[in-house]
């Protein structure tokens, strides 16, 4: 239940018994409930993202019926605003007031890296199903920082790569929103693409909120360029997609996608112009392996839509979660305990239909599957694997100490190797 | 022979009356007291009022005292906040230097944007204020290399001294009193009556022969400065600086305390940061819905209570004696 | 600059006139800053999406977008903005928290998924022009501005109204002092602004999208077009678009890094020297 109802509840509740709990409370500590807390963007630019990862984290306790490891679960859930200074301030109330025995959530790299950034200092844990900042679990990594069911930005896109030189593609363009997680998305993929010998002709980064992308796409059209990468999210990833069929480049020119960009929340509300991109993601809402066929069809009867990536990560991230205490008989205040036990969990039976484990720096390693959208029977778009990669790590097949020692992607590093 | 003693001026201590003087000391030690009986996150939220309340209260030194009203000041704060980080997390210096640093960044800030907008006021001052503010957003969105951009800037400000919640509040609190103190004695200097001169009526005062725009560039300066020592307070309280530091949305909070707590009564800032403070909390804690109690408060604000909490307790008495 | 971006300047240039008229009849004669006048553009979207959906009809979305957003402005103009008459501060800062209102109502009602409102089928696909294939729709965009710009001058300059408006622009008391109401005058003002506001956001919606912080953006860009322009000038309007929107284009493709400077920078500038704008008249 989360906390408006459980605030209102028991407000009555203890105005009713007479409140003097204080010190048999203490005493129960240990079997009282286990808190959470859920940090996610309900309003701003990213609201829609945010709305679907409290549904996904509801509906996996909706599933196991509040209780997780044994004990009763309170989920006190604050809205971040999409905005790092919010996120802060809020991380702070369900820590310090709110006594949380852990974080999650956060969709925007800026405001998890504040939280991040505090949670160092606090120790508490911290897990990101959606955080995609390449250097949680590289160079920056902090103990306590987990990603759980996440992935780090770049790993998605080193296999996209290899997927482009195999398709004989030899030069692209890419298009991306100006921040870290576009910079590292389209990083690994020039690095891969331009060691296997392809060319990077050029590189548009926009603000984030572009409404128009016309003056990109007058230059890309111009351009001769075998495919074009475009790294959008949210609405941007809405409208390049309907720009780019509009203004003709859909007909000459195939479309790589991050995954953000095909993801349900922006192909839900578009017709064809999203039929036929390209996408690399561990997720696959059009697989037709029976776990996740299971899971689609729960969620889209209790919904009414089809799961998302981000529906899908935070159910899969607080099933991870789940299993990590069930092993420890739910004794979460053991922080260093409860932070070990969940690094050494292997996840089964999460949405995925098979099992993820966390590398030796908290980020697991998925199959990677290479997607296309395509229509289903009932008119919804959706997206469907044509092949996959196995057990792709986030350093690809670098050895992570010398991948460490080059610099993060960033808008002046791409992994670009010079012909 | 009697000596006739004017019975007019009371005894003066720091330019304040015996009662005045009282009064502050028994504001501030209560202050003082509050972390033994609030939790350390309350603590903390105590220290923001302090520290939005000098935000406030520096917009107010032009809001009330010079009529006219910025949308810029958050902008001229956060310089402050991104100095500090900046000067303490990349560039290694020690929290005083960077802590100075960040002040002087937001005085000259506040001087650019004073040059441009002493010859406007009313409406047009409020735009124009909030266009600069939104050049300095900008810029700290894109300067990707120093600001961080998007990311902004993490760093570990706040000087080991004042780690616990309480030995920073404290801190911040003793700053705070100074700061007010000096904003106070400034708006009752004679420079400070010129302000208000040219708020009741410019064309008087430049008939009288006042150079109008000279004092409204100082002003705004001075004002800076003040939001400057806030920001750089913010910088050892968040530990970290993002561009919503600077965005316009910090402008409007600033200024909807300053009005809330009453517009022209200086003080009446912290009363509005307290109030704004408090009700977010309350409020997050029931509904998501903040922006729209926030909004309605506003709109509430404006219609009903425009020279708001302390303007309203003010006039009070005057109502009584009739 | 290519045809292209010259096309895609002017495209965005109309759809900010159409937004941007509304704004300075407002400003212009009822000398408010209506900082609500964004989130009006988003209400007309989100509800010219929904009857446009709902009917199949582009032009009945159109109507249904203005006449909701007149309805609103109705509402705000009498409802609560006549308690704080005659203070220009207090009017901007109720406007803003109507603006925060109305923003997070949005949330509320439509969530915060983007839409597109559907292009008719006859205005979809693309032309040859001047050597560039270019989309009919935002064509159809820049037509509507010129005719809306027609429309407004003759409007101003041809019937009773548009005089009253101009002299009202000039000074209210006057124009009250010799017998009209002025306050019926402001109203159907208000109204027409705000159904220009929902205007807009109807067609906007079909090309760049709604979404919620389409409001805030928009709102930006007018503020920017009415300063630049100057107060309850049709024709500064009219400047005021195409300079924005033209450098908007530009510094996209030019200089990315400087996103709002390149509009902002030459906007601070001007008003330092030229507080009222490039056609602005004197309160």
């Amino acid at each position: 239940m989360d906390r408006r109802r459980f605030l209102k509840t028991t407000t009555a509740a203890l105005t009713a018994a007479g409140v003097g709990a204080a010190p048999w409370r203490r005493a129960l500590a240990q079997a009282g409930p286990i808190k959470i807390g859920l940090l996610a963007p309900l309003t701003g630019v990213v609201a829609s993202g945010g709305k679907e990862m409290v549904e996904g984290v509801q509906f996996y306790l909706d599933q196991v019926k509040n209780e997780m490891g044994g004990r009763k679960v309170e989920l006190v859930i604050e809205d971040d605003a999409s905005n790092p200074d919010t996120a802060l301030q809020k991380a702070r109330r369900l820590v310090e007031q709110g006594n949380c025995h852990m974080l999650i959530g956060n969709l925007l790299a800026n405001t998890g890296l504040a939280v991040a950034n505090y949670v160092k200092g606090t120790a508490t844990p911290y897990f990101i199903p959606i955080i995609a900042a390449d250097d949680l679990t590289q160079r920056q990594r902090i103990k306590n920082v987990i990603r759980v069911a996440g992935y780090s930005a770049s790993a998605f896109t080193h296999p996209l790569g290899d997927w482009a030189l195999k398709q004989g593609y030899k030069k692209i363009a890419t298009v991306s929103q100006d921040y870290t997680f576009g910079h590292e998305q389209c990083g690994g993929l020039a690095q891969v693409f331009t060691e296997g010998g392809g060319e990077v002709v050029q590189q548009f980064w926009h603000p984030l909120n572009t409404a128009d992308f016309s003056p990109y796409l007058g230059q890309l059209a111009d351009l001769k360029v075998d495919a074009i990468f475009t790294m959008e999210t949210g609405a941007d990833a809405t409208r390049f997609i309907q720009q780019y069929a509009a203004f003709g480049l859909k007909a000459k020119t195939p479309l790589l996608a991050a995954m953000n960009g095909t993801d349900q929340s922006v192909i839900r509300t578009l017709g064809e112009e999203c039929e036929g991109i390209i996408s690399p993601a561990h997720f696959a809402e059009g697989s037709d392996n029976p776990v996740t066929q299971k899971f689609v069809r729960d969620y889209e009867a209790k919904y009414g839509k089809i799961p998302s990536l981000y529906g899908f990560s935070m159910y899969s991230g607080m099933m991870w979660i789940d299993a990590a205490l069930k092993k420890m008989g739910g004794k979460v205040e053991d922080r260093e305990a409860f932070i070990d036990t969940v690094l050494k969990t292997e996840l089964d039976g999460s949405p995925l239909g098979k099992s993820v484990k966390l590398d030796a720096y908290g980020n697991p390693i998925y199959d990677v599957y290479i997607r296309k959208v395509v229509k289903r029977a009932d008119g919804k778009f959706w997206n469907v694997p044509t092949t996959s990669y196995p057990s792709v790590s986030q350093f690809w097949k670098y050895d992570p100490v010398s991948y460490m020692k080059q610099p993060p992607y960033s808008r002046t590093f791409q992994g670009i190797k010079k012909a | 022979m009697m000596t006739v003693r004017a019975k007019s001026t009371p005894a003066r201590f720091a330019g304040m009356t015996g009662s005045a003087a009282l009064i502050a000391a028994i504001v501030v030690a209560a202050a003082a007291a509050l972390p033994s009986v609030l939790s350390n996150y309350q603590v903390g939220l105590a220290t923001e009022v302090l520290i939005f309340g000098i935000l406030a209260m520096s917009i107010d030194i032009l809001g009330g005292f010079a009529g006219r009203t910025s949308l810029g000041h958050g902008a001229i704060f956060g310089v402050s906040t991104y100095v500090v980080v900046y000067a303490t997390a990349q560039a290694g210096l020690p929290p005083a230097a960077a802590f100075a640093l960040g002040v002087l960044a937001a005085t000259l800030i506040a001087a650019i944007f004073a040059l441009l907008a002493v010859r406007t006021s009313g409406v047009y001052f409020l735009l124009l204020t909030l266009a600069l503010g939104m050049i300095v957003w900008g810029i700290c969105l894109r300067w990707t290399q120093v600001t961080g951009g998007e990311n902004g800037i993490r760093g570990d400000v706040r000087p080991a001294l004042l780690a616990t919640h309480s030995a920073f509040y404290w801190a911040v609190l003793a700053g705070a009193a100074m700061v007010a103190y000096a904003m106070w004695r400034f708006v009752r200097s004679p420079f400070g009556l010129t302000l208000r001169g040219i708020r009741d009526s410019e064309s008087r005062m430049r008939s009288l022969g006042y150079n109008v725009p000279l004092h409204l560039f100082i002003g705004f300066t001075v004002s800076g400065f003040f939001a400057g020592v806030a920001g750089a307070l913010y910088a050892m309280f968040n530990n970290f600086v993002s561009p919503s530091t600077v965005a316009l949305a910090q402008s409007v909070e600033g200024v909807l305390m300053m009005i809330a707590g009453g517009v022209g009564t200086l003080f009446g800032a912290f009363v509005g940061a307290a109030a704004i403070i408090a009700l977010e909390n309350v409020v997050s804690a029931y509904t998501e819905r903040w922006q729209t109690v926030l909004g309605i408060t506003f709109i509430l604000i404006m219609i009903f209570a425009p020279e708001g909490i302390i303007g309203k307790l003010r006039a009070i008495p005057t109502r009584k004696v009739r | 600059m290519s045809t292209f971006q010259l096309l895609n300047g002017l495209t965005f240039a109309a759809l900010l006139f159409v937004v941007a008229s509304g704004f300075t009849l407002i400003f212009g004669l009822l000398r408010i800053v209506n900082l609500a006048h964004g989130a009006l553009y988003l209400f007309g979207g989100y509800i010219g999406y929904f009857v446009a959906t709902r009917t199949g009809s582009f032009v009945l979305g159109g109507v249904g977008a203005m006449a909701a957003v007149a309805a609103v402005g109705f509402v705000l103009d009498q409802g609560l903005l006549r308690f704080v008459r005659g203070n220009e501060l207090r009017q901007v800062l109720l406007t803003l928290g109507v603006a925060f209102v109305l923003n997070d109502l949005a949330l509320v009602i439509w969530g915060g998924d983007s839409f597109t409102v559907p292009i008719p089928q006859m205005l979809r696909g693309g032309l040859r022009v001047f050597g560039v294939f270019y989309p009919t729709y935002r064509l159809f965009v820049l037509v509507t501005g010129i005719v809306l710009f027609a429309a407004l001058w003759l409007l101003l300059n041809n019937t009773r109204l548009g005089a009253l408006i101009r002299a009202g622009v000039d000074d209210a008391e006057m124009v009250e002092a010799s017998g009209v109401n002025i306050r019926r005058v402001f109203l159907v003002t208000f109204l027409l602004g705000s159904a220009l506001a929902g205007l807009g956001g109807l067609m906007g919606g079909a090309f760049l999208s709604l979404y919620p912080s389409a409001d805030a953006e928009i709102l930006v860009f007018s503020l920017a077009v009415v300063i630049i322009g100057g107060r309850g000038s049709l024709v500064g309007v009219g400047v005021g678009s195409l300079l924005v929107g033209l450098l908007n284009t530009l510094g996209q493709v030019m200089f990315p890094e400087l996103a709002y400077f390149v509009i902002f920078g030459p906007m601070a500038v001007l008003l330092a020297f030229r507080p009222l704008g490039l056609f602005g008249r004197a309160t």
